[in-house]
């Protein structure tokens, strides 16, 4: 059980941040860490991807939108005009449905968030399985091209679609019971709790991928990065080691996809964009491609600082610069530099 | 369909069409020496218009474009020069992050100087409502100057690689780079040459389709995109399929206006574009072999 | 395989080190005197044709009034954040300055999008927001903090409309930009056509960022119906779509939205732009108003402070911002620095003179300009004149 001690640690520091936050009066620096935590998700799933099982993909957020989209839209979409046909009938009857008020007074008869959800993950997986098929076969540059246009279908479905709300997107999107009086939601009241559903969650998908590659998987995707034909000839199947990741990954976008679109209340075609892609691809890269613990940081701290908009009109230039300065002279990601791989030393050296 | 709305749209997708190839040209001449593909080449496009613009405040159309490609190529240069010239055995991933950064970095430099405003060069023939008659349609002159300047762009360049010693010795880095080395070719030098070769290309393709496009801070990202579908579409590499794939990208984009929603067109085009790739993953003029051997 | 276990305590080390930094930065310093207001505007990406003038606006606007002693005795000061277009980043960034900034009210975001997505926020804090977006479902169902100034986009579409009834056109062709403000022009195009007579026979979206349009006017063109053309988008499409429809040799009229407001897509558009027909606020040229009109001074006023400051023509997007500090301001100005208060003082502000109108608010209209706000306009000789038929 040794590996899991560093996410113990990670878990001891998660609540001190918020106790700290507490006695300090600050616990606005939790909305903030909420929304980082949810894209780290996406983060590490990408690390498992691009670091372990060498495949680049550079239209992550399509993943994260397809999860949040389809989420919203089923939430907030009114159904209240159908109400008297078969299928909407049928799916009342089964719980499907849940019929509220919206804040001004309308009716509303659209999907329960929990229904919302799975079918949003779902559809992700299946469509992370059918493209994955044909678009692992590629390698190198036209991999990147698949991908990278893959990306750009989805978000041009969701720009050009009026049931995604075009360019708006989608608002009001109702908070996620997820038990009683468990709900996903930004309202102010409820921040400390999805401060700690956020960063369970990232736990949770942390053990996950770090039980995956110390298994037979992680030494498989390990061979296929390194030479995917010597690979082959070992018999390891390749290619069906690369879809399940593949997919999996893309389950973990859509997850974070879904919970932070009910967080926000919202979400809108920019979540879907390339440079959403780039970005992850970059954070990966920044925290060192075959370092879950580094792309975790990395997509935390880059994160929370820019969506507290600590860059202001020069967000993009400082990412852009950090990302080239870290390429060049940390190719290994910032935590491979060596003042760090010291400190390493002193902390992880006893253990080993 | 009548013949003169069907040559309407062929001219509108012959316009779409050669911006693209041009853009992919300039991809396909880095990635021939380097086997990289360069994430900021549409940012040259973005810079020659900008640098033109800027200078034809001071000084006549044609002197303001010749300065404003070769300050482009010195970017370019010292881009290379800068960034790129002395990472030792640089992964191909790692350099496709660093283009990708430069990109960014590059597009925020120019909003700082220039603005979010929209600018454009003047129309080198007549003006903005000037319109020639060919065959019952009526173009306008400048879309015939793109046509022209880039053709004369890809006549030379395919004169340059195969009679020029230069063309030459970087056609001998794209073969093979060891063997390059070994004949005495500063191998390191033609790299750098290629980054000004196609900023070069890039800045002058801005110039000319500025009047038609406009030019502004972030127009690089997107034809970057396009250009990049035309040279993975057309061959990595490969300069004629370029051409070949960017007319017809821009043909089907213009034609496929008539029959569907414009709002989906780019959607249709990179479906294609996929469809391309899982059937046949070298492009349409590509060789396989060829594409077998650069990889990550 | 080691490594990453090695890796984590470093990187745990890594984070505690960045929260330490951060946190101690978080007291917030207290100043009775001074009023705090939030903007949150798209100064770069997709729409910094709309947030990069307005902030500079209120830029000039909040040192003009500090340099004059502030209102009621407080000094404004602003904080603007660039939320880049980006809904989450807009989220974020409400929150931020509700809770932590504490600020008394926020102006913008630019798009609707953003907008609709922090209305619900603003509403839960209790804190004022004035929109510097168009769309119409922004203050329609009403909520109680959140406001507009930006002429309805149904206004324009009736002023166009109307125009057209004039010019006897009944069938026309709509194009509007994929962006929230062509969404939102081209869903009332669509509806309000029927009141007017008039019938929409072909309507197209397309990207923002197109570069050449000519394929879609060839489409259009052999609709031999059509007998205008009305496009809702922004630069640089707007611009394109002329040219590319003159250069066509197509000559029906063109009709833009209000979005044309700006001197500088008629230098772009050239002599493509000559005859387009746009409905807009009377920013554009304010000394041809009647001496006495209650916006002539300011307009004027306005046009000179930015244009000589920023060394660029003032548009009527950095007027909706203008007219949102300013509201802000007269309401301060009244009731003093008591949210509540000068909330309700917004409510009922009547005959308020801004760029985009006079605005007379009211419990059920957040917005509280009426369709005279706009005015016809039509570019001849390379500048904007009033319209006549």
């Amino acid at each position: 059980m040794k590996r899991y001690r560093p996410l113990a640690i990670l878990a001891v520091l998660v609540v001190s941040v918020q106790l700290l936050t507490h006695w300090t009066g600050t616990p606005y620096y939790l909305t903030q860490l909420t929304m980082a935590a949810y894209y780290s998700v996406v983060i590490i799933g990408l690390c498992l991807l691009m670091g372990y099982a060498g495949q680049i993909s550079l239209g992550h957020a399509g993943f994260f939108a397809i999860g949040g989209y389809m989420s919203a839209m089923l939430t907030t979409h009114n159904l209240l005009p159908y109400q008297d046909q078969g299928w909407v009938v049928l799916l009342d009857k089964i719980g499907f449905l849940v019929a509220s008020e919206d804040l001004y007074g309308g009716a509303l008869l659209a999907f329960e968030p929990w229904v919302a959800a799975l079918v949003a993950v779902i559809l992700a997986m299946v469509i992370a399985f059918i493209i994955g098929i044909p678009i692992l076969k590629l390698k190198g540059h036209y991999l990147a091209m698949g991908t990278l246009g893959f990306g750009i279908i989805v978000y041009r479905v969701f720009l050009a679609s009026e049931i995604f709300g075009e360019a708006d997107g989608i608002s009001e999107v109702p908070g996620f019971t997820l038990l009683p009086g468990v709900t996903v939601t930004g309202s102010f009241g409820a921040r400390i709790g999805n401060y700690y559903i956020a960063w369970g969650m990232l736990i949770i998908a942390m053990a996950l991928v770090l039980n995956l590659i110390n298994s037979r998987v992680g030494r498989a995707l390990r061979a296929i990065h390194g030479a995917e034909d010597a690979a082959n000839a070992m018999g390891i199947d390749t290619a069906r080691y690369k879809l399940k990741t593949f997919v999996l990954s893309a389950v973990l976008a859509a997850v974070a996809g879904v919970f932070l679109t009910h967080y926000n209340g919202g979400i809108g075609p920019s979540e879907a964009g390339v440079m959403k892609s780039v970005r992850y691809v970059s954070i990966v890269a920044v925290g060192g491609m075959a370092n879950l613990w580094g792309a975790m940081s990395m997509g935390i701290i880059l994160n929370f600082l820019s969506l507290r908009g600590l860059f202001g009109s020069y967000d993009d230039a400082v990412f852009g610069a950090i990302l080239i300065i870290i390429m060049l002279f940390a190719p290994e990601g910032i935590l491979r530099l060596n003042l760090l791989s010291k400190l390493k030393k002193i902390l992880g050296g006893n253990r080993s | 369909m009548t013949s003169e709305l069907f040559l309407q749209y062929v001219f509108a997708g012959l316009t779409y069409g050669i911006i693209y190839a041009i853009v992919a040209i300039g991809f396909n001449i880095i990635y021939n020496t380097t086997g990289i593909i360069n994430f900021a080449q549409g940012e040259f496009v973005m810079l020659g218009g900008m640098i033109a613009i800027s200078l034809n405040n001071f000084m006549p159309m044609v002197v303001a474009i010749v300065l404003a490609v070769m300050i482009t190529m010195v970017i370019g240069a010292l881009i290379e020069i800068v960034f790129i010239r002395w990472l030792e055995k640089p992964s191909v991933l790692r350099l496709i992050i660093i283009t990708i950064g430069l990109s960014i970095l590059i597009r925020e430099v120019a909003l700082h100087i220039w603005g979010e405003s929209v600018r454009s060069l003047p129309y080198f023939v007549g003006n903005e409502v000037t319109s020639i008659s060919i065959l019952g349609t009526r173009i306008s002159p400048q879309v015939l100057w793109v046509m022209g300047v880039c053709t004369v762009m890809v006549l030379c360049l395919s004169l340059f690689f195969r009679f020029t010693l230069m063309g030459q010795k970087m056609q001998a880095c794209a073969a093979n780079r060891t063997a390059a080395t070994l004949c005495g070719i500063n191998t390191r030098n033609m790299v750098t040459l290629s980054f000004m070769l196609s900023a070069g290309i890039g800045a002058l393709a801005g110039c000319v389709m500025s009047p038609i496009t406009y030019t502004q801070y972030d127009g690089g990202t997107g034809l970057a995109i396009k250009g990049f579908t035309v040279a993975i579409m057309g061959g990595l590499g490969h300069s004629m399929g370029a051409v070949a794939a960017g007319l017809l990208l821009g043909l089907l984009e213009a034609f496929s206006v008539s029959v569907l929603p414009l709002a989906f067109q780019d959607a249709i085009s990179i479906s294609i574009l996929l469809v391309i790739l899982f059937v046949r993953p070298h492009g349409l003029f590509g060789r396989k072999d060829a594409a077998g051997l650069k990889e990550f | 395989m080691e490594k990453f276990l090695k890796a984590g305590p470093a990187t745990i080390l890594a984070l505690l080190a960045v929260f330490a930094l951060i946190l101690p930065t978080g007291c917030t310093k207290k100043e009775k005197e001074t009023i705090k207001v939030g903007a949150i505007l798209a100064v770069t990406g997709g729409a910094s044709f709309l947030g990069g003038p307005e902030a500079r606006t209120i830029q000039m606007l909040a040192d003009e009034l500090n340099a004059q002693g502030g209102v009621n005795g407080h000094m404004v000061e602003l904080i603007i954040k660039d939320s880049g277009a980006n809904p989450e980043k807009a989220i974020s960034f409400a929150k931020q300055l509700i809770e932590e900034d504490k600020v008394f009210a926020i102006i913008g975001p630019s798009t609707s999008g953003e907008t609709m997505k922090i209305k619900n926020i603003a509403e839960e804090g209790k804190t004022i927001l004035l929109s510097c977006a168009a769309a119409q479902v922004i203050v329609n169902p009403v909520a109680k903090y959140v406001f507009k100034t930006p002429q309805k986009d149904s206004d324009a579409v009736k002023k166009i409309y109307a125009a057209m009834k004039d010019k006897g056109i009944t069938k026309i062709a709509v194009l509007a930009g994929n962006t929230g403000f062509g969404k939102a022009g081209k869903g009332q195009l669509t509806k309000i056509a029927p009141e007017f007579g008039i019938d929409v026979v072909m309507a197209e979206v397309y990207d923002k960022k197109s570069t050449d349009l000519s394929a879609v006017v060839a489409k259009l063109m052999a609709n031999k119906e059509i007998q205008a053309v009305v496009n809702w988008s922004i630069v640089p499409a707007q611009g394109i779509l002329a040219k590319n429809m003159r250069q066509a040799g197509w000559n029906v009229p063109l009709f833009q939205s209000h979005g044309f407001g700006n001197i500088k897509y008629v230098e772009t558009g050239g002599a493509a732009a000559e005859g387009i027909i746009f409905p807009a606020g009377r920013l554009l040229a304010p000394e041809l108003l009647a001496d006495g009109d209650p916006q002539k001074e300011l307009l004027i006023n306005y046009k000179a402070a930015y244009e000589s400051k920023y060394n660029e023509p003032a548009s009527t997007f950095g007027g909706h911002a203008y007219d949102a500090f300013k509201i802000l301001c007269r309401a301060i100005s009244q009731v003093g620095a008591d949210k509540e208060k000068v909330r309700d003082a917004i409510e009922n502000l009547k005959g308020f003179a801004g760029t985009g109108g006079v605005f007379n608010f009211s419990p059920t209209d957040h917005n509280g300009l009426a369709i005279d706000a706009f005015a016809m306009w039509i570019v001849k000789d390379g500048k904007f004149a009033p319209y006549q038929k």
